[in-house]
């Protein structure tokens, strides 16, 4: 089965991310690749522009903006069930919380259609 | 808003860890069956503590901890233990390699019968039960059960290790085929009806994926990966709403998935990259034919066909030539594909038959093309197929 994950931050600290919490990102990644089950991830370069549809108006912006919850980054994996998801997304969470203080953010699990 | 159920948290860590925590203790003890009960022992400490106590920072880490302690405890029981020990400082120690491919290799030992290879790497690599392993081959549990302990008795005397680079061909042809076969009796089989059957097509995916993974340099490990990823990118379109197969110029070409597709493409070029094509990769080449058309019409019939003779070189088959006669048939025309099929020593073989039957049709000779259908009909032992034969035997009856 397939799942979406994505990374949300909430609340930025004022520190860089520790080069330390980079590496242990890439080491679970390569993990998660030779387990079999990661098959797709990109981190997002910010965010380019919105269009709305508000009360029948078709709204474009195009930044820069301000958002203090914004999207970091997604990654797929294919697992044999939820719970399996639920364990990756666990163990990347569980990797912020221990190496940057302060950082806090929400991990999205999502099923996808597959047909 | 409810949390997880901590059981199934432990259940998903023990199916994410188990294969290495086996491999690990396997490596330690030099013994296949003391390892898989340890791991198990281990999995049953966990469900036992961890809802209680949480799960473990590093649960990969306790899993294996705790195998290996409940290993020497075994041992101690047995009173072997100092022996082991003394037998275990004689043997050189373990390479750097990951444990994870040293446990690949040994359930593929070319030592154990294939049926048992399959069960072994299924259980060993996939955490299937005996039942699910019977289940998704549809035969009795207590022979998937005889398989298997067959296959760890004939594995005590082989050592836990890596094949010798002399030997690692052989041993790699081994572990492809085993990945494939697996892979193959979900997708022979598949009808939509069984969800075992798509499970053991992902599984075997998964495995090649791991192995590709741990095996970079390995041009044939991508391009196993490369081919399973693009068959299983059309699992969904090649049954119809009602459980019959449909064939390939009939799928609907939008219900392939993508990205299976782009991760197949991938693997493929890391599989031109690392090597020359091999007869798995060739495979992947030619799946990939079909995967960049967009329509049926639109196939590279040419390369497809320049393909599979390169196929017939490294595999020899009359399979390979069966499906090269195909493409040249569309390539070259009717004709062409009919002089490939002549001499083919696949007398009662239904598809042979079929392809002889499409080849006529298009050649114009309908009297023969109905013959060779009916030929198919009679010959084939599956009810949809005969059915579609049947049809093409007769046709404007329908």
């Amino acid at each position: 089965m397939r799942y979406l994950i994505t990374l949300t931050r909430t609340a930025q600290p004022e520190t860089p991310p520790p080069a330390e919490l980079m590496s242990a990102i890439m080491r679970l990644g390569q993990e998660a690749t030779e387990a079999g089950a990661l098959v797709d991830q990109s981190g997002l370069r910010g965010l380019a522009a919105e269009v709305e549809v508000v009360g029948g108006k078709l709204t474009v912006s195009d930044g820069p903006f301000a958002e203090a919850k914004e999207l970091i980054s997604y990654a797929v994996y294919e697992v044999r069930d939820e719970a399996e998801a639920v364990e990756w997304a666990n163990r990347f969470m569980k990797l912020h919380r221990e190496m940057w203080p302060g950082w806090e953010g929400v991990s999205r699990v999502y099923p996808l259609m597959t047909f | 808003m409810g949390s997880v159920d901590p059981i199934r948290t432990v259940e998903a860590v023990w199916r994410i860890e188990s294969a290495k925590v086996i491999a690990t203790v396997a490596r330690m003890t030099g013994d296949l069956g003391l390892a898989e009960e340890s791991a198990q022992d281990a999995f049953v400490l966990a469900l036992e503590s961890w809802p209680a106590e949480g799960v473990p920072a590093n649960p990969g880490g306790w899993l294996t901890t705790t195998a290996k302690r409940k290993a020497i405890d075994q041992l101690r029981r047995q009173g072997v233990y100092e022996e082991k020990l003394r037998e275990l400082a004689l043997r050189p120690p373990p390479g750097p390699e990951p444990e994870l491919l040293t446990l690949i290799f040994t359930a593929c030992h070319p030592e154990v019968a294939v049926e048992g290879r399959l069960a072994l790497t299924l259980r060993l690599l996939g955490g299937l039960t005996t039942a699910e392993i019977a289940r998704a081959f549809l035969v009795p549990e207590p022979t998937v059960g005889q398989r298997v302990y067959r296959a760890k008795t004939a594995l005590r005397k082989v050592p836990i290790e890596l094949p010798p680079a002399e030997e690692l061909p052989a041993r790699l042809a081994s572990v492809l085929e085993v990945i494939y076969l697996i892979f193959n009796e979900g997708y022979a089989a598949t009808s939509g009806e069984s969800w075992t059957r798509t499970d053991l097509c992902f599984e075997a995916l998964r495995l090649a994926r791991v192995l590709a993974a741990l095996m970079p340099a390995s041009s044939e490990a991508a391009g196993l990966q490369a081919l399973l990823e693009i068959q299983s990118s059309r699992l969904a379109a090649r049954v119809g709403p009602g459980g019959e197969p449909v064939l390939l110029a009939d799928q609907d070409r939008s219900r392939w998935d993508r990205l299976l597709i782009r991760r197949g493409l991938e693997a493929l070029a890391r599989a031109e990259s690392t090597g020359v094509l091999g007869p798995y990769g060739l495979q992947a080449a030619i799946a990939a034919v079909h995967a960049r058309a967009l329509t049926f019409a639109d196939t590279d019939w040419a390369r497809m066909a320049d393909l599979y003779r390169l196929l017939a070189h490294v595999a020899p088959s009359p399979i390979v030539e069966l499906n090269r006669a195909v493409a040249v048939g569309m390539a070259e025309g009717p004709e062409a594909g009919l002089a490939i099929l002549d001499g083919l020593p696949l007398t009662g073989n239904p598809h042979l038959a079929a392809v002889r039957g499409d080849l006529l049709e298009r050649a114009g000779r309908a009297e023969e093309a109905r013959a060779a259908f009916r030929e198919a009909a009679g010959l084939t032992r599956n009810a949809r197929e005969k059915a579609l034969y049947e049809r093409r035997a007769n046709p404007g009856s329908s």
